[in-house]
């Protein structure tokens, strides 16, 4: 026997109760390991934004479109040195449940705007030529097992083909592999070809790209490309791409306001309540501890005891719910959803794994703190006189 | 068997303080016990007998003299001294065991080994030949609830004499027991202090028990009186 056999008896004590602390603290670590794995992946889920980047969309609101002949107007300010447009295209594969992350752009001038999609020269060329292709991200590639040259239905819950349909047959001509920080999990068609065929709301798109020719421009060109269309039939908005980004991940819900507030509530209340039983369990040891004092055992050395046995308890508890977050985040990945796609790769981060495993250690330390201060103050003889 | 004076009372002092008035338990206590004696302590309830045995065994400080261990003053040294003092050089046995109650008999012998630096191997040693001493070698396993009265007390004795300890405080120790019962305790401790040449002071109010002991000190009013069995 050891002092850590010591921690150990101390949980066995009371097993039913032991039982019920680590549960509060398994509940506690598997939400917070969730939610942050959820905020993690948004923070991810644009990607680093380029400083010379804007974007145009409909000054009503970003749904709203644009007509495509802004694109020609916008390449002429000056400041500009490359333009290209995207529309969103709702899209999924064979079933509404694998939802993709779809756009319909202009091939060539997006992917060299968009450089750090990191796609192989040839298949990004075969890419632009091929008027029916698909650009498809590796995590995408992988998930549904696609190659290059294989064709897929791509299909959009929004737009209707002129024929009635709404499938628009593609080949799998290049995968892009993004550069690290970049996610991959969305795909692109060829604006042209999805455009070709749209029974609705033709030559108009989402959202103008524009490169300037440094980030010292931003502001001029920003007002001269509004200026361009102020009092016309659509209005735009241009904003860098990094307010662009972060007013998409606003569209999410403030979810780390959110974590925090869950998290945070879930850890107050667990604090609480292992604290007191951890106390209250110290209090019906008082007569043990002050047998331990006799044999010779140091006040500090019984703290040490005390405080051992909350921090397994928090360990033990949290690295189950740890493990439990594992496996729910992986499930939800295999189980993909509409609402998922949109968090790019959701993982459970070594970050979230170091964050949530010094929260352990605090909240053993913490809860043990006042029952360790209680043992160290055990006084042998009125303990003895009291028993 | 009686050698060198192992404990060393001159002028103790001990005092309690209960609001504003001042309890003079002992005010110029002497006492000489030699290595190898085994002294019974009677008196009165309230005379100071577990006073003196927690004083004894560096649980309390009196409020003045010294208290000499083997001839060094144990009154002087600091908490985590008389901690170490203690587990090295007094066992204590208690009117109502003091076992854990969710250790094997093993485990609550081994407990003041953890204080050692004895090699595990070492310990199971130690803590199988205490328990063969006090005759429990083949109750090991049992926790104290699944053990008579007298079976824990034996328990409680091989904790306290595990780690060799020079001095034994027994404060009550038959207390608690049936006549049997309390008969056994007291010849084990009779045969721990002629064979194993510990030295015991042991606190009972019980006549017949103290006739166990070499000699027997009545405590009265703060005084010693010695009577020789
Ligand atoms: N911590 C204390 N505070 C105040 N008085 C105490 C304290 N401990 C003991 N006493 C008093 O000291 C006296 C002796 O107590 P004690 O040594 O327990 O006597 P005994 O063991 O002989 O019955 C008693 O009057 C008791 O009330
Ligand atoms: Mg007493």
């Amino acid at each position: 026997m050891t002092d850590f056999g010591l921690m150990l008896a101390g949980l066995a004590r009371k097993k039913l109760r032991t039982i019920l602390l680590l549960f509060a603290v398994f509940i506690a670590f598997l939400i917070y390991a969730v939610l942050a794995a959820f905020q993690s992946s948004l923070e991810n889920a644009t990607g680093p934004s380029s400083q010379n980047r804007l974007v145009s969309s409909n000054r009503i609101n970003f749904t709203e479109s644009l007509p495509i002949a802004y694109v020609n107007r916008v390449a002429q300010v000056e400041g500009v040195t490359d333009v290209s447009y995207s529309m969103w295209f709702g899209g999924y594969f064979q079933e509404e449940r694998n939802f993709l992350l779809a756009f319909a752009v202009e091939p060539d001038s997006y992917t060299r705007i968009f450089s750090e999609l990191n796609i192989d020269p040839a298949q990004r060329q075969a890419f632009v030529d091929g008027r029916d292709s698909i650009l498809v991200g590796r995590q995408i590639a992988d998930q549904y097992g696609w190659t290059l040259g294989q064709q897929i239905p791509v299909s959009s819950n929004i737009w209707r083909r002129q024929d009635g349909g709404n499938t628009w047959p593609v080949v799998v001509r290049a995968i892009f592999e993004g550069d690290g920080d970049t996610p991959t999990n969305s795909v692109y068609i060829p604006y042209e070809y999805f455009d070709e065929a749209r029974a609705f709301a033709q030559d108009t798109i989402g959202n103008i790209h524009i490169k300037t020719a440094s980030a010292d421009l931003n502001d001029q060109v920003i007002r001269e490309v509004d200026a361009l269309f102020q009092n016309s039939r659509a209005e735009t908005e241009t904003v860098t791409e990094e307010a662009f980004n972060a007013a998409f991940i606003d569209q999410q819900g403030n979810l780390g306001l959110i974590i925090l507030g869950v998290t945070g509530a879930a850890f107050v209340t667990i604090l609480l309540i292992v604290g007191n039983a951890m106390a209250g369990a110290i209090r019906e040891r008082t007569g043990e501890i002050a047998v331990m004092k006799t044999l010779g055992f140091t006040s500090p050395r019984i703290a040490r005891i005390v405080i051992g046995e909350t921090v397994m308890l928090a360990l033990i508890g949290g690295l189950i719910g740890l493990a439990a977050a594992f496996g729910i985040v992986t499930l939800g990945q295999t189980v993909g959803s509409q609402f998922l796609v949109f968090f790019g790769s959701l993982k459970i981060t070594p970050e979230i794994v170091a964050t949530a495993v010094g929260l352990m250690v605090a909240l053993g330390l913490i809860t043990g703190a006042i029952p360790a201060w209680n043992a160290m103050r055990v006084n042998v003889i009125t303990a003895f006189r009291r028993i | 068997m009686t050698g060198e004076a192992l404990i060393e009372l001159r002028g103790v002092q001990k005092r309690y303080k209960r609001g504003d008035e001042t309890l003079s338990i002992f005010d110029d206590l002497n006492l000489t016990i030699p290595a190898g004696d085994f002294v019974a302590v009677m008196g009165p309830s309230g005379s100071g007998k577990t006073t003196l045995l927690n004083m004894l065994g560096g649980l309390d400080r009196p409020t003045g003299g010294s208290i000499n261990f083997a001839g060094s003053p144990i009154e002087k040294l600091s908490e985590s001294q008389l901690s170490a003092w203690r587990a090295a050089n007094v066992g204590f046995i208690f009117q109502f065991y003091n076992l854990m109650p969710t250790m094997t008999a093993t485990r609550n012998v081994e407990l003041p080994l953890l204080l050692t630096k004895l090699s595990p191997r070492d310990r199971k040693e130690r803590v199988k030949t205490a328990l063969e001493i006090v005759g429990l070698g083949d109750r090991s396993g049992h926790r104290p609830k699944e053990l008579s009265g007298g079976q824990q007390q034996r328990v409680a004795i091989a904790r306290a004499i595990v780690a060799d300890p020079k001095l034994l405080l027994a404060d009550e120790p038959t207390g608690d027991l049936d006549r049997t019962t309390a008969t056994e305790i007291l010849e084990m401790l009779q045969l721990l202090n002629r064979d194993l040449g510990k030295t015991i002071v042991m606190v009972t109010h019980d006549p017949a028990a103290a006739k166990y002991a070499k000699r027997e000190l009545h405590l009265d009013k703060g005084e010693f009186e010695e009577r020789l069995t």
